[in-house]
């Protein structure tokens, strides 16, 4: 019976915590090898103690949409529960031969072909099921590819809260300032995902993008 | 779609008027029966957003049923918004009665161009090696 009413209280007590806006759906979306399964990992990693999946230098690794669910996000004393949605990269093409360069076997190099387009149609379906966004952008890319202004000028049609995440900034070629020129309107974050670098920062930002 | 025997490279020119009585399943179908040709399209004007996206899905779903397709290069250079309210009124005024065709779309096949580097004034296309076409 105490066991009952202690875990009642708790319960209660966790519930307030993370009351507000829950479930809110943030998709990670941008091109390939930008980062966001990368990022996805770290944010699952600080917030649920498990990786959400695997990431490769082999462009389009992730080929299905990842989730998790119930992401208790707690960063300073702010409190929110998400549902994470990591994206396959989007793309305009996808060549086989280019796997193949990554030294993948003709047949492997097909087969993630084949997943990696049946990936990119199912990101963009997902356009509409999220509530926010960041785009991961690799900050040692130019950043005026149509993939990228094609991604943001969907989410502004579609009225939805945009982050744009730099990443890499760890490499030395790294260029925020170009990505902040490109897009003017949005606030873009500098971030190394796989080192952690400027990562308080960037929950700041998705905290206050979250509450919009 | 075999490209071994290219040995010239065709820029097909289509203006707004062509496109901007069609609906947009229309608009997408024609831009990629171009491309399937192994032509450039150079359109004037710019799709919508959700157009493009559409572009980008139906690029994917013809890479897997197209033999030797391999998807599509895409760029997209537009006047710079004005900075003053007034330039920008009359410029969304004038997209609003004649449409936005003051863009300008760049659509090749990925087996004739390997990358379009855009910059906010200029498009660079890479061409593949010949010897390397499909």
């Amino acid at each position: 019976m105490v066991i009952k009413i202690l875990k009642n209280f708790f319960s209660r007590i966790f519930a307030g915590m993370f009351k507000g806006r829950s479930n809110l759906v943030i998709g990670f979306y941008g091109p390939p090898n930008g980062g966001k399964t990368t990022l996805a990992n770290k944010m699952c990693t600080d917030f649920t103690g498990q990786e959400l999946g695997a990431v490769s230098k082999i462009p389009h690794e992730t080929r299905e949409v990842q989730f998790a669910e119930e992401v208790k996000f707690n960063h300073k004393g702010k409190n929110m529960v998400f549902k994470l949605v990591d994206t396959p990269g989007i793309a305009t093409r996808i060549d086989y031969e280019d796997f193949m360069r990554h030294g993948l076997r003709e047949k492997e190099a097909k087969k993630r072909a084949k997943e990696a387009t049946k990936g990119v149609i199912e990101s963009i379906k997902w356009l509409d099921d999220v509530n926010a966004v960041v785009v991961v952008l690799d900050a040692t890319q130019n950043p005026y590819n149509q993939v990228n202004v094609t991604i943001i000028g969907n989410l502004v049609a579609r009225k939805l809260p945009v982050i744009i995440a730099a990443n890499k900034i760890d490499l030395k070629n790294a260029n925020i300032k170009k990505i902040e020129a490109a897009f003017p309107e949005y606030e873009v974050v500098g971030i190394s995902a796989k080192f952690g670098k400027n990562i308080e920062e960037f929950y700041e930002s998705l905290y206050n993008l979250a509450k919009k | 779609m075999d490209t071994r025997k290219l040995n010239s490279l065709t820029l097909q020119f289509v203006p707004y008027s062509d496109i901007s009585s069609l609906n947009s399943i229309e608009r997408i179908k024609k831009l990629l029966k171009v491309v399937l040709d192994n032509k450039i399209v150079l359109m004037q004007g710019r799709l919508k957003a959700e157009e493009e996206s559409r572009l980008i899905e139906d690029t994917m779903a013809l890479i897997g049923s197209v033999k030797g397709f391999r998807g599509i290069e895409l760029a997209v250079l537009s006047p710079k918004e004005s900075g003053s309210v007034v330039g920008n009124f009359k410029r969304g005024l004038a997209r609003m009665l004649v449409g936005e065709n003051d863009s300008i779309t760049i659509i090749g096949p990925a087996s004739v161009v390997r990358e379009m580097r855009r910059d906010p004034n200029k498009i660079q296309l890479l061409l593949k090696d010949k010897s390397r076409r499909r």
